[in-house]
């Protein structure tokens, strides 16, 4: 049997705000989260700027043993994990508590960990770390931390596929649910690599903007990083209507894909595979979308390729439907990026607005599409899909709909 | 401070306890410790001490370091000292 698939909860922290309502305000008025990065040696760094989450204090949130466990991206899991489960209404014990579970996402699990420790013994000389730095930088820490704090003991594990890593995690929820394996899934993803080491990596690749994100921009010139995290609580919506849950929207398909060919480069087969896949899966015609939270990472290779995917996939209606990428506002969170980024596609469906993609300055003729340009926009929709296209060659897709 | 009140300021901190609550005969057990606030501890103590304490989390049993007590540990940091002077 089929399960229709609700979201009853939605959290967040990211450089937007430190909530799913903050983050929603500041992406309808266009508010650029990105600015001058703010710890230890960036004046070693060629990148100095990032979508850093400011005024979060681990200490004010957790006692001192939870913090001796808590990476960065723990602790912005659980804050957001708390505001999802806190709005979903839902307590776990029983059997709702050993069916459902928690995936989530991440690509670089506990960056500052890996960074703090490796500086403590390859710099400073020391030959002891803390006990607790491998449970603390584990990629699925985050998860466990879920599972534990609110008693969930179904299937719970930790997908790690680049920046799209939280749409994968997603799509695994959503399966489990809606094939009937578990009632409820906590989900979404986080990442934290906004220490010397995380972007000292990434200036490697030379991907990077040294002064803003503008996706879509003919003048674009690469990506930002971010940092963060979002949760949801997927529900069946059987489960969600029999206790009277608000419904934020419906969760309706979801595809996945596999270039299989560059580890860096994208490619328009891939994506539009994923796109048109989601759309087969979750039975919608191309017609209905009205809005797709794009990859949109700010640099060349990507935004050209996503376009031509979405005129690939939409024909003519390319041309009608809305495109945004919330990226210029939040930065690229990497492995929690999909799910900060169906907070946009939530706030289209339910409020009828439309993320803008900020920054935009000059027209591009590879990117000839509507992107919703520099304000939020009014608009009813009725379907929205949200991009994920990994390092990796690794897509994947989900479609929304609203209820 | 002595080893022994530095030991005892260590575990107390652990253990989330006054220091005059721990006494000697404590066991790790006694003051709420568990396996991972002892290898917590016993890098506190390492830190402190500038020692290196073979414990071995595997089979505690069969470090040639005592945590019977804290008796036993103060005495088992007392001859790591003697032996690094």
């Amino acid at each position: 049997m089929v399960h229709r698939v609700v979201i009853t909860g939605a959290g967040t922290i990211n450089a937007l705000g430190h909530s799913v309502a903050d983050t929603l305000a500041a992406m309808r008025e266009g508010v650029c989260g990105i600015g001058p990065l703010d710890f230890r040696d960036t004046d070693r760094l060629s990148i100095q700027i990032g979508g850093q989450v400011r005024g979060f204090e681990a200490e004010g949130r957790y006692n001192r043993q939870q913090i001796s466990l808590y990476d960065r991206f723990t602790q912005f899991t659980l804050a957001a994990a708390r505001e999802a489960i806190e709005q979903s209404g839902l307590t776990f014990s029983g059997d709702l508590a050993a069916r459902s579970g928690v995936v989530l996402g991440t690509a670089g699990g506990g960056v500052s960990t890996w960074d703090d420790n490796y500086r403590a013994v390859y710099e400073e000389g020391k030959n002891r770390v803390h006990p607790f730095v491998v449970p603390k930088l584990m990629n699925n820490a985050a998860a466990s931390h879920v599972s534990m704090e609110w008693n969930l003991k179904g299937p719970s594990f930790t997908v790690s596929t680049a920046c799209a890593s939280s749409n994968h995690a997603m799509a695994q929820a959503f399966s489990m649910v809606r094939s009937g394996m578990a009632p409820v899934m906590v989900t979404g993803g986080s990442e934290s690599m906004l220490c010397f080491g995380g972007v000292k990596a990434w200036e490697g690749l030379r991907v990077m903007s040294r002064d803003a994100c503008r996706p879509f921009s003919a003048n674009r010139n690469g990506m930002v990083q971010g940092e963060g995290a979002g949760v949801f609580v997927f529900e069946d919506y059987d489960h969600a209507r029999a206790r009277g849950a608000d419904i934020l929207c419906e969760v309706a398909g979801f595809a996945m894909s596999s270039d299989a060919s560059d580890i860096v480069m994208p490619s328009k087969n891939g994506a539009a595979r994923a796109m048109a896949g989601a759309l087969q899966d979750a039975g919608i015609n191309g017609e209905e979308v009205g809005y797709i939270n794009a990859h949109g990472t700010g640099t060349a290779a990507n935004d050209k390729t996503e376009c031509a995917a979405v005129a690939d996939v939409f024909g003519p209606h390319a041309d009608r439907l809305m495109i945004s990428s919330t990226k210029s506002m939040h930065g690229h969170l990497i492995g929690g990026t999909g799910a900060v980024e169906l907070l946009a596609c939530i706030m289209a469906l339910r409020d009828g607005v439309i993320a803008p993609t900020i920054g935009y300055e000059e027209p591009d003729p590879e990117c000839a599409l509507d992107v919703v340009p520099n304000e939020a926009r009014e608009a009813k929709v009725s379907v929205a899909l949200s991009n994920a296209f990994a390092f990796g060659g690794m897509n994947a897709v989900l479609a929304l709909r609203r209820v | 401070m002595s080893i022994q009140d530095q030991v005892i300021a260590i575990i107390a901190e652990q253990a989330v306890l006054e220091p005059e609550d721990v006494t000697l005969d404590s066991t790790l057990e006694d003051l709420g410790i568990d396996s991972l606030g002892l290898v917590e501890s016993i890098f506190a103590i390492e830190e402190a001490f500038d020692i290196s304490v073979p414990f071995n989390a595997n089979a505690p049993q069969e470090s040639d370091f005592d945590i019977s007590s804290v008796a036993s540990i103060i005495t088992g940091i007392e001859r790591l000292k003697a032996e690094q002077a």
